[in-house]
């Protein structure tokens, strides 16, 4: 793995906060190391920033290992930027060339409003699981033994391979319809293969749902985008296993 | 009355939870929305006490400062969870559980709250499977389990490299539930700036609004703390970018004493550092050291080899390897606690045989040839191929490390571009956990009368150090089982009490200081960025109070970072305003309280004339580089009383640890 330095061109969406009007602006940086990560490279042009008495750019990240979900950035037009698999603070400058344009912008859609710069406010995520996102279970610790009802692994690794969603919500950001049906159906699908979430299957789904259209989210209409840009290649058969749960529950609830 | 009284219920150890919840006050259901309590921070210890507590039927509060309570850094957690079930059959009780704590720990942990971990354990298990969490399973539909550092038995659980993400996600679902119950008000992108004390006890918190920097009031009759720990002094560390001090600093410097603050883990397996832009550490969980064997190469010019490129570590035959973990601990080899594997690895590689070609040469090799063999031999054979050809071995192999590791594997190779199914993983010691932190008694309470601080943030547990999988189960214990009985038992003398008014001279007051605290950093005129700072602290940090520490250093450290606070408040430059987003400025009022730590870490450092655990004074250990407990003189945790910024002027106050259950001995992993 040999390192190298090169020197980039950033056009980077600035706005002031939710009101003001945004715009693209052009920064020049040298002298970054392909060992660094996207993350650590805003890192470099902020600390310029400031040296030159100038405000530095928001943008949202934390753990930096690519499981908070918290980082984002449409990156040349990709939600995440252009490697696969992969959250921004896991993207590595070695996918860059020297004297590359590279532009970076918040993610966009309706139900994602921006708060600064780069940082958008995805609190919508947050109230579509508080509205069925859950087992209701008491926190006792007095339920059953864990072992008492066995689960066939092919449906716990499935519902662990749906429950590896971060909330980053890469999947809404690409969606030519800002569709949230990747996340949501991820969660369903996790409870929906379990035992323990077959109990309140039908109202879970209904009451998330509802709660995704009332956030403004958008509908599916089977691009695959949110696929391929997931950082954690969670499946579309999880949008399918929705559907057919929200249409069983739609035809036989009996609220 | 001496500040320290931990509060320990008589009777024998397995009794003692027992016989104290008996004994407990409770409030009844119609008292409890008369009561307001407060939770900072929502990883696993603060979302599920805000869960717990909001289930009950009191008021809560939870705080957040990241954009929303799933983004906890618990979420970061890799291997597993510990608890004693059993399910493998292999010796496993409660009593090995808290033995294995206890040692892994270096007998600096208390028993009592040790021992009612591990007794609330297996309820943990029961508790997430039935809120959905998808722990990995066998074909026979049941637990599975792995083993970890400084055990010997399988006790487990977890979800690939995942496990902290879905309990998190787990205990962010039952805090979800409540929150759209309207039984907790959430606060995300809020800071907690200051506790507030009226007639000494704790009755609310300030709080700054990160998007509008609105700085506002809560009141409440309890407040827990369950913000984390405070690896990030070091500024690298396997932390979160935001994870700090600053609510624990809060609370200490309003009379809370701060334990153990020296006592740091270094994790032994990290990604290795790559240049001086880097901004964290990347863990590879020690789970991987159940498949991986560590190593560095026996001769010094084949270590030199590696670093010019000149040869490759697959190129090295076996008896030129040093698996130095397996040859000086044969009893537990490459499952080591994790003090024990970081400071084997530090002791190679100063004397020369470190692998990593970056300024310090400072790396080992964690490699899986071996364990992919194996595994894919047992495969084929299940699979009912009696003879299977090399090839189809390493591809069975690899197939089971995928499902065992995958993410892990993955994330390697984003970070460093090799890829370790080919190759060995290269590793190196980060900082990783804190075990020291805000003293507290038996029930979780500072000592600030209502002020309870719980997982990470807290001392409690893990005494000088935290063995493998046990913080997730500290963070869920404290949160589900213990806080919703101590905290209750606490708030049965405020159903009285009635609403806590926030127009009282010590809301005031708080107010006032925080507010001054951000226009002084807002109107300072200096010249260099917060992280200019906050780097130069981590490496006084790491290199004098880090994995070997003396006294010449611990001094030294002492007077740099005098000298570099002073610095720090003269040349500072924060850039924008506090009415708006500007994470400039939560940074700089947070390395304004890991300044003041971090001397307080070098003070404590010092004043332990002995090696435990993670806290290793070079002056302290036998002729195989081992460390020297002092059981006679140092058999205590240290308690430090706040007394103006300067460290060195702290009031130490010892608590006594008494080992009634288990005797005390050297600890052995040979």
């Amino acid at each position: 793995m040999a390192s190298k330095f090169i020197n980039i061109t950033l056009k980077i969406w600035r706005q002031k906060n939710n009101k003001a009007k945004g715009s693209l602006e052009t920064y020049k940086l040298d002298n970054v190391s392909t060992d660094s990560s996207f993350l650590e490279m805003l890192d470099q042009l902020n600390e310029q920033l400031i040296n030159e008495q100038n405000e530095p750019v928001s943008f949202d990240h934390d753990c930096r290992e690519g499981i908070c979900g918290m980082c984002s950035l449409y990156i040349n037009g990709r939600a995440h930027g252009p490697d696969t698999g992969t959250t921004t603070c896991q993207l590595h400058m070695r996918m860059f060339n020297d004297g590359d344009t590279i532009y970076v912008e918040p993610w966009r859609s309706a139900a994602f409003p921006i708060v600064k710069d780069l940082v958008v406010d995805r609190s919508s995520f947050d109230r579509i699981q508080q509205a069925g996102g859950f087992v209701s279970v008491n926190t006792s610790g007095r339920t059953m033994d864990a072992n008492a009802i066995p689960v066939p692994k092919a449906n716990a690794d499935k519902a662990f391979e749906a429950a590896a969603c971060i909330g980053c919500g890469a999947c809404v950001a690409t969606c030519k319809n800002g569709s949230a049906m990747l996340f949501v159906g991820a969660k369903v699908s996790q409870y929906a293969l379990l035992p323990q979430g077959k109990v309140e299957a039908k109202d879970r789904v209904l009451n998330m749902v509802r709660q995704m259209d009332e956030e403004g989210f958008g509908n599916c209409t089977n691009t695959g985008a949110c696929e391929v840009e997931c950082p954690k290649g969670i499946s579309i058969e999880n949008i399918a296993r929705m559907n057919r749960e929200f249409l069983k529950a739609s035809l036989t609830s009996e609220k | 009355m001496s500040k320290i009284n931990s509060r320990i219920p008589e009777g024998p150890i397995a009794d003692k939870w027992t016989n104290h919840k008996n004994n407990m006050k409770l409030v009844a259901p119609n008292n409890r929305p008369k009561i307001d309590v407060i939770v900072v921070g929502t990883g696993l210890a603060g979302g599920a006490a805000a869960a717990s507590l909001g289930e009950m039927g009191y008021n809560v509060k939870a705080f957040c400062f990241q954009d929303s309570p799933r983004r906890a850094h618990s979420i970061a957690a890799q291997g597993g969870i510990n608890a004693a079930k059993n399910y493998q059959n292999d010796g496993d009780s409660v009593y090995r559980l808290f033995y294995d704590t206890i040692k892994g720990g270096d007998y600096r942990a208390r028993e009592a709250n040790v021992h009612r971990l591990a007794e609330v354990s297996g309820n943990i298990i029961d508790q997430c499977v039935a809120q959905g969490v998808p722990f990995a399973r066998e074909y026979g539909g049941l637990l599975d389990n792995r083993s970890f550092g400084g055990t010997q038995v399988q006790r487990t659980f977890y979800a690939a490299g995942q496990t902290g993400q879905q309990l998190l996600l787990g205990a962010y679902s039952a805090l979800s539930r409540q929150v759209g119950l309207g039984r907790v008000k959430m606060y995300h992108r809020h800071e907690m700036m200051d506790l507030v004390v009226v007639d000494s006890k704790a009755r609310g918190i300030i709080a700054r609004n990160l998007v509008t920097g609105e700085i506002e009031r809560h009141s409440a009759h309890a407040v827990i703390i369950a913000s984390g720990g405070y690896g990030n002094v070091y500024f690298l560390s396997t932390n979160a970018m935001g994870s700090n001090v600053s609510a624990a600093w809060k609370v200490h410097k309003r009379g809370a004493l701060f334990a153990n603050p020296c006592f740091v883990q270094i994790h032994p397996t990290c990604i290795p550092v790559h240049g001086t832009n880097q901004s964290k550490l990347t863990l590879m969980s020690e789970s991987l050291r159940n498949s991986g064997r560590i190593w560095v190469p026996k001769k010094k010019e084949d270590a030199e080899a590696i670093r010019s490129g000149n040869l490759k570590p697959t190129q090295i035959p076996e008896e030129e390897r040093d698996y130095f973990l397996e040859r000086r601990y044969p009893a537990f080899g490459n499952l080591v606690p994790r003090d024990v594997a970081s400071r084997a690895a530090k002791e190679r590689c100063d004397a020369g045989f470190g692998i990593e070609a970056n300024d310090t040469n400072e790396g080992v090799y964690l490699d899986f040839a071996s364990e992919i063999k194996s595994k894919g031999r047992q495969a084929a054979f299940a699979k009912g191929e009696h003879s299977p050809s090399e090839e189809r071995i390493l591809e069975l192999g690899k197939k089971w490390i995928e499902e065992k590791y995958g993410n892990l594997f993955q994330m390697y190779q984003k970070i460093t571009d090799e890829n370790p199914y080919e190759t060995p993983m290269k590793i190196y010691p980060a900082v990783h956990y804190t075990m020291g932190g805000v003293w507290v008694d038996y029930n979780l309470q500072s000592t600030i009368e209502g002020c309870f601080v719980a997982g990470e943030a807290n001392f409690s547990d893990h005494g000088a150090n935290r063995l493998g999988a046990s913080a997730l189960m500290q963070g869920l214990a404290d949160g589900y089982f213990v806080l919703p009985y101590t905290v209750s038992d606490y708030l049965a003398n405020e159903i009285r009490t009635g609403k806590i008014s926030t127009d009282s001279p010590e809301f005031d007051a708080a107010e006032n200081d925080v507010k001054e605290s951000i226009n002084r950093f807002l109107n300072n005129k200096g010249t260099k960025s917060v992280d200019y700072f906050h780097k130069r602290l981590g490496l006084i940090m790491w290199n004098k109070v880090g994995m070997g520490r003396n006294e010449k250093g611990l001094n030294e450290a002492i007077e740099k970072i005098r000298s570099l606070k002073e610095e720090f408040y003269k040349d500072v430059f924060v850039p924008g305003s506090a009415d708006e987003l500007n994470p400039e400025l939560e940074k700089a009022l947070r390395v304004a309280d890991f300044l003041e730590l971090g001397q307080l870490m070098a003070v404590d450092a010092l004043q332990r004339n002995e090696s435990c655990g993670g806290h290793f004074r070079e002056e302290y250990q036998d002729s195989e580089g081992e460390t020297l407990r002092d059981d006679e003189n140092f058999k205590y945790a240290a308690a430090w009383e706040y007394a103006g910024g300067e460290a060195t002027e702290a009031k130490l106050h010892k608590e006594e640890l008494k080992y009634e259950f288990i005797k005390i001995a050297a600890r052995n992993y040979k």
